[in-house]
């Protein structure tokens, strides 16, 4: 990646989470977003919980280093549940989150487990009133004869107290799986989608949603492809895009007709004839879409390759970067150890410059689609001196292996990084291992 | 194709099978539920694992015919970078597929066994599914739930047909219980 200086360099900037190898799966992370600014950074666990970090104001005495992410809130949104019909555990796995753009002082966002959609009020509390007329200073209330004046409390200032409160809950509007939630550019709807059907909400209305896309088949045993991923346009409110277990993609406009099951454009690529086998179908489910910033393209992450899409264009992608391709001769290996269902995400940089996703052995790739160079990180505990400077990690697929290099056979399949996200402005990433979440960011020059 | 290299891909074939059963059995005690879309892609791989199974078992049986009698196999091309011992990396059949001349079969089983394998699998379209499998109804492989009773409508139980070993994704005994996996939901 080169910037106006050459080369991009990314530096270790923070780890958060446990240390010890013995992981505890209510800790395994399983969502990381910035907020609209990026000053505030979530992250939902398989425990239900939601952590979120803020960037703190900016160390003035040194100016090298970028300000660091704090722990700002804490609170349980999902608690695992029972559906007594169908004998069915609820898991309390945070999904996803979408932050919703802010308005006023208050943060929201929301977030999701496998049903259940919540919208959460972030908000900070730094005064608290004293001087009450009927109770005293610890609560207990006076006794009224020994009240003899009338005055008016006053606000005085505390410690900071931050404040998460559930203020909607969207339930019992999914059958299956919710896999995708998506804000509307309009800030008054957003979409949820599950294996089969995609959903309208108003983030004022809970007890009734739209259904928008059904592919569910009459007959069950006809059916051959599920909805894995769903974004809005960022611009245009009335446009979404769905992809599916199939490798297609299907972009739709609520203008056309109430339930958009006819989409507007399809984008599939034809299947390379030579790279046919025996789990071709598996490898080419899209695992995550994601429009870029700009709203002109949008980006697909299948098991081997991550695809941008131009929105004009729907036979084939643009441009295509390959992942990991030395897996490409694994496949029943990985599908044994079940790392072919891995389900990994993507992201864009701020202009939409440079694309990341997530691999094995805790390694993370990025492509910078201007230069047409691709670099290969690795998030360790090895490597997290302060500042310290990421060397770019290699693969060797085959052959002789040179020094420095890692082979094939001895990735760790157990280390995945499957979430990633970038600051909406500024070089500073988050990278989710399997319980912690590393900060990088560019080394400023 | 000869005995043994059916014998093999057979073995992996119902290696993944049964590989791909125990996931699906497994995935019924998870929390949270059978998940679809997982349940989807297992059965897909299934559905060709059998394919290949069965397919390979009445080659097994007929087959010991050397290749030319193979003619009406429809193949793909060969895959010629298999890594690791993959048997079951084969590519599948285009709507209109060439045929391979029997001169393409590798005549001994050494040279190049894995290569052999794919093209064996290349033989073994799993994606013929307009065409019903007459062959012998064979005792139930022994990874299978036991239902056999259930035959699709239409299947008979006859010989094979002394012809050459058709790949054939017709309907077979277990069908039906791969069929029964998603509507479960």
């Amino acid at each position: 990646m080169a910037g106006p200086g050459g080369d991009m360099q990314w530096c270790f900037s923070q780890v958060k989470g446990a240390i010890d190898d013995d992981v505890a799966e209510a800790d395994i992370i399983s969502t990381v977003e910035f907020n609209h600014t990026g000053e505030l950074l979530a992250t939902g666990d398989k425990g239900g919980r939601v952590v979120i970090f803020q960037q703190e104001i900016e160390n003035k005495n040194q100016p090298q280093f970028r300000s660091e992410y704090n722990v700002y809130s804490t609170f349980q949104s999902h608690e695992p549940e029972f559906d007594y019909l169908k004998s069915l555990e609820i898991e309390e796995k945070i999904n996803k989150i979408r932050w919703l753009p802010q308005k006023n002082a208050a943060q929201f966002l929301l977030s999701t487990n496998d049903k259940t959609i919540k919208l959460w009020k972030i908000s900070e509390r730094d005064k608290r009133p004293e001087g009450y007329n009927l109770k005293e200073e610890d609560g207990r209330y006076k006794d009224p004869n020994t009240i003899t004046g009338l005055r008016v409390p006053v606000l005085i200032p505390m410690d900071l107290m931050v404040e998460a409160s559930p203020r909607r809950v969207f339930a019992n509007a999914h059958t299956y799986h919710i896999n995708s939630i998506s804000v509307n550019s309009d800030d008054e709807t957003y979409l949820s989608a599950d294996d089969l059907r995609i959903n309208l909400w108003n983030l004022e209305i809970t007890d009734r949603s739209f259904n928008i896309v059904d592919i569910k088949p009459a007959n069950m045993e006809e059916l051959t492809e599920v909805i894995t991923a769903a974004e809005f346009h960022p611009l245009q409110c009335n446009t979404f895009v769905y992809s599916s277990s199939k490798g297609t993609i299907r972009l739709c406009d609520m203008r056309a007709s109430a339930l958009c099951d006819k989409h507007s454009k399809l984008f599939e690529e034809p299947e390379d004839p030579s790279n046919r086998s025996f789990f071709s179908e598996i490898i080419s489910s899209i695992s995550d879409v994601k429009f870029s910033h700009n709203g002109r393209y949008m980006m697909t992450r299948d098991y081997l390759s991550v695809k941008i899409w131009d929105l004009n264009m729907e036979n084939r992608p643009v441009e295509t970067y390959q992942v990991h391709e030395y897996l490409r001769s694994k496949l029943c290996s990985l599908y044994e150890n079940d790392c072919i269902f891995d389900k990994f995400e993507c992201c864009w940089n701020g202009d939409d410059s440079v694309v990341m996703t997530g691999s094995y052995n805790n390694f993370f790739r990025m492509f910078d689609r201007g230069q047409r160079r691709d670099m290969t990180l690795e998030a360790s505990r090895e490597n997290s001196k302060p500042m310290q400077v990421l060397k770019p990690r290699k693969v060797c697929a085959g052959g002789k292996r040179k020094k420095d290099e890692i082979s094939v056979d001895s990735l760790d399949f157990n280390k995945k990084i499957l979430h990633t996200a970038w600051h909406p402005q500024d070089n500073i990433i988050a990278v989710a291992t399997t319980n912690n979440l590393y900060i990088f960011q560019d080394k400023v020059n | 194709m000869s005995a043994t290299t059916a014998m093999e891909v057979n073995a992996e074939a119902r290696r993944i099978l049964a590989v791909s059963i125990s996931k699906l059995y497994a995935s019924r005690t998870q929390r949270g539920g059978l998940r679809l879309h997982r349940s989807l892609l297992l059965s897909m791989v299934m559905r060709s694992a059998r394919d290949i199974y069965h397919s390979s078992r009445e080659c097994e049986e007929l087959c010991g015919a050397p290749p030319t009698s193979e003619e009406a196999m429809e193949t793909g091309p060969v895959e010629q970078t298999v890594q690791l011992p993959e048997p079951l990396t084969e590519p599948r059949q285009p709507a209109a597929s060439a045929v391979e001349p029997p001169s393409e079969e590798p005549d001994s089983g050494d040279e190049g066994s894995d290569g052999e394998l794919a093209e064996d699998k290349e033989n073994m379209s799993p994606t013929r599914q307009s065409r019903k499998r007459r062959g012998k109804a064979a005792a139930a492989p022994d990874f299978l739930p036991s239902k056999r009773a259930r035959l699709e409508p239409g299947e008979e139980r006859h010989a094979a047909l002394p012809t050459s070993c058709r790949a054939g994704a017709g309907e077979s005994l277990a069908a039906l219980s791969l069929n029964r996996v998603i509507p479960a939901f």
